[in-house]
């Protein structure tokens, strides 16, 4: 992974700096609230319901153990001994004092992490396949980019006040699993007939309240164009998006209101005059980054080997063969597969964890996975390399750990936000919905049957939980102070990525475990053999369902 | 009941910026050898009623006057509002001596490209302002931006202004202090 060099190291330290600085005038009465608001925010900063909350940024979701152990540290002398997975595949903590901010972020640099840009309408932290480099439908290892873009990105200092957040995504592989559609800009690596390496570049996605699917505005963008390509379109919107209202001003309306050709002229012509400038990627730039991802050093495993061995346990232990099927992940090497850590046991919220748990996520991490941890943006934690041989050793000792419920890709592996219980945005609860769900299907056997679903839930319509791609989606909204739960049927985040349509009326909080019973029961008599909830819906689309669910009791 | 009759009044302007007595210009706390002319004052701007000695021009009323105050050379600059971008002044950057940008609210960051396209695109080596409602923790940016001039209005000290300019000694991409990014500079090495 990409490592500090002095210039990092005194950046991150006269950032720590500058916000201890900025912390001093705010608490002395010299900065003002207002003032002190966007800079706090680019510090990953909030102030919550019931306290500050601090996003720290883990880019492209990336780690080492001794970060994670860092982490560990931090949530127990500064919080409540605990952290969250985000789904922009950072870290928050929900309990730190202001006054500590500064020293969490100074005991954060010393093992090369800092809270920047993770909040505020600014360039936020890029976002990539936790599967990169290992995946074998990939076609060129997306980190490098992104450790790129990162660089490019961090104190830009023309974009620091933008009209309003900007999120970026890399996709290396054939499958989608970085959500790039619905992104303000996503960023698909390609290859031309000549074999060359570029970019499909998409523009104006983006959930919230308008939610949108990104449009390819350049199918082929030469590899040594990527930043300057990203200049010129952050360029564009930062003098053309709209600033008199929060609603309107991500790119994703500049784009719909002026139409993406429009806005692909403004971007190329734009781009014309710095496409040769000083962001032009030189290959010896592209080599100096791609140097920080080497294939780590694999054992020679004879073809085969790996896969009898897991044989032998799956056949011996029908919980692990159940692990084995849904929480691991082919890899391209022979004898190794990726391990998808699941923080989704029923009752705990999704993507939460203890200082314990981080420090077990450590030690996993340096004794199967050569000490690299990758954050999944469905807020699970994945060990990318691990031998097939240790699997079942693993997956005991991430038993032992509460990280081995085995329903990654299931109903039960929910996308979720904090909701009302912690955020001061929000209009209901998240996650009393998510834990109800998770205690009503908590048959394996039947969640297995039913296959991949992605369920997302979001307390308010800014859509954290990404409820429009989830395939069913859940919007709490509030109806005259209270609380209800609107559902949404048919929305991926894939390749092949769409918005969910509204199937109606919405329910109470009681109603809602039932609800998805019935949305279900359509799909379960509906299906083709081996079909998929997602499948089966576009088939059918949304009226069966709607029909079932709004039956009336005869 | 009739509905009132609507008031005849021109569209409001905006917020305007102030023209501070002092500012800091290339480091140092200096007095305001300037005059700004904000938008939107009684009477309209003629050749002939312009004040004499330096001037700020808003850029409406300069690009309306540009021909006629050629002889006032030297006296004349122009602020940008924050919706007008710097092609409308382009080529004729060259021709002044000052190029203020203005912010509205210090959370609209048009500005910032202002500075980097006049630097950067059109080769302007005069001083560019910025003026309005920025805030002290913006200088560092501002500075790489190709700012050089702070005419801050708000209510610090301009030598407490003067510490947030170098917040950082070092910076990963490219701007007008800097022409090559990190990663390039790092590739050579």
């Amino acid at each position: 992974m990409y490592r500090y060099d002095e210039q990092d190291h005194k950046l991150v330290r006269e950032r720590v700096a500058q916000f201890r600085g900025q912390t001093e005038r705010y608490l002395a009465g010299e900065l003002k609230e207002e003032e002190f608001l966007p800079l706090r925010l680019q510090n990953g900063l909030y102030v919550q319901r019931l306290a500050p909350m601090l996003r720290i940024a883990v880019p492209y979701g990336l780690m080492n153990s001794a970060q994670v152990r860092r982490l560990a540290h931090i949530t127990r002398k500064y919080d409540k001994g605990y952290a969250h997975f985000t789904t922009r595949q950072n870290v928050q903590l929900n309990w730190p004092n202001l006054e500590d901010v500064p020293d969490i972020l100074a005991e954060l640099a010393e093992v090369e992490m800092h809270a920047v840009q993770t909040s505020g309408n600014c360039i936020r932290n890029t976002t990539t396949d936790q599967f990169a480099g290992v995946a074998r439908d990939e076609l060129v290892d997306p980190r490098p980019y992104c450790e790129l873009i990162r660089q490019w990105s961090t104190f830009h200092p023309e974009f620091a006040f933008l009209p309003r957040k900007f999120k970026i995504a890399v996709c290396g592989a054939d499958q989608d699993r970085a959500a790039i559609r619905a992104h303000d800009i996503g960023v698909q690596i390609v290859k031309n007939d000549k074999g060359e390496v570029g970019f499909q570049v998409l523009v104006g996605g983006g959930l919230g309240r308008t939610p949108i699917l990104g449009v390819a505005i350049r199918d082929f963008l030469p590899e040594t164009h990527l930043l300057s390509y990203l200049e010129a379109i952050v360029r564009v919107y930062n003098q053309l998006g709209r600033r008199d209202n929060k609603f309107k001003a991500r790119i994703k309306i500049l784009v719909k209101a002026m139409g993406a050709e429009e806005f692909a002229r403004r971007v190329e012509a734009e781009w014309e005059q710095i496409k040769d400038g000083a962001d032009e990627l030189t290959p010896e730039a592209i080599r100096w980054a791609k140097r920080f991802f080497p294939e780590p050093e694999y054992k020679s495993i004879a073809n085969g080997h790996g896969e009898a061995v897991l044989r032998d346990h799956a056949g011996e232990d029908k919980a692990f063969a159940r692990w084995l099927e849904r929480n691991t992940f082919p890899h391209r090497v022979n004898g190794y597969q990726a391990v998808t850590l699941s923080t989704k046991p029923t009752g705990i919220p999704p993507g939460d964890v203890t200082d314990r748990q981080l420090e077990a996520i450590a030690d996993l991490a340096d004794k199967y996975s050569f000490g690299e941890i990758r954050v999944t943006h469905e807020q699970n934690v994945v060990l990318a390399d691990v031998e097939q041989e240790k699997l079942f050793e693993l997956w005991q000792e991430a038993r032992k750990n509460g990280f081995a419920t085995p329903n990654i890709g299931t109903l039960t592996d929910m996308i979720c936000c904090p909701g009302g219980d912690y955020c001061s945005l929000a209009n209901a609860k998240s996650i009393p919905v998510a834990e109800a769900i998770q205690r009503k299907f908590d048959d394996l056997d039947y969640l297995y049957d039913i296959g991949d679903l992605d369920l997302n839930i979001s307390g308010c319509m800014n859509a954290c939980g990404h409820h429009h791609i989830g395939h069913i989606g859940i919007l709490g909204v509030d109806k005259k102070g209270e609380e209800f739960y609107q559902v949404q049927l048919g929305g991926s985040s894939n390749e092949k990525a769409s918005l969910g349509k509204v199937l109606g009326p919405s329910f109470s909080r009681d109603e809602m475990p039932n609800t998805i019973g019935k949305i279900l029961d359509v799909f379960v008599e509906n299906r083709h053999p081996d079909e998929l909830f997602i499948d089966t819906y576009n088939r059918i689309g949304l009226q069966p369902f709607k029909e079932r669910v709004y039956a009336k009791a005869s | 009941m009739p509905k009132p009759a609507k008031p005849s009044v021109k569209k409001p302007v905006g917020e305007q910026p102030e023209n501070p007595a002092k500012l800091i210009l290339d480091g140092a706390v200096t007095d305001n050898q300037w005059n700004l002319l904000p938008l939107g004052g009684e009477e309209e701007v003629t050749a002939e009623n312009l004040a004499p000695g330096k001037v700020i021009l808003p850029l409406s009323v300069w690009l309306e006057l540009r021909d006629q105050l050629q002889e006032r050379g030297e006296d004349i600059g122009v602020w940008l509002d924050s919706d007008e971008t710097v092609d409308l002044i382009g080529e004729y950057a060259a021709e002044l001596p000052l190029i203020a940008a203005h912010f509205p609210a210090f959370t609209d960051g048009r500005a910032f490209t202002v500075g980097r396209l006049l630097r950067e695109r059109y080769g302007y080596t005069g001083e560019v302002r910025a003026v309005g409602n920025f805030i002290r923790d913006q200088l560092t940016y501002l500075t790489r931006c190709g700012f050089n001039a702070f005419a801050y209005q708000g209510d610090q000290p301009l030598e407490r202004l003067l510490e947030s300019t170098s917040d950082f000694t070092d910076s990963y991409q490219a701007a007008v202090d800097q022409p090559l990014p990190i990663y390039r500079r790092r590739a050579l090495a």
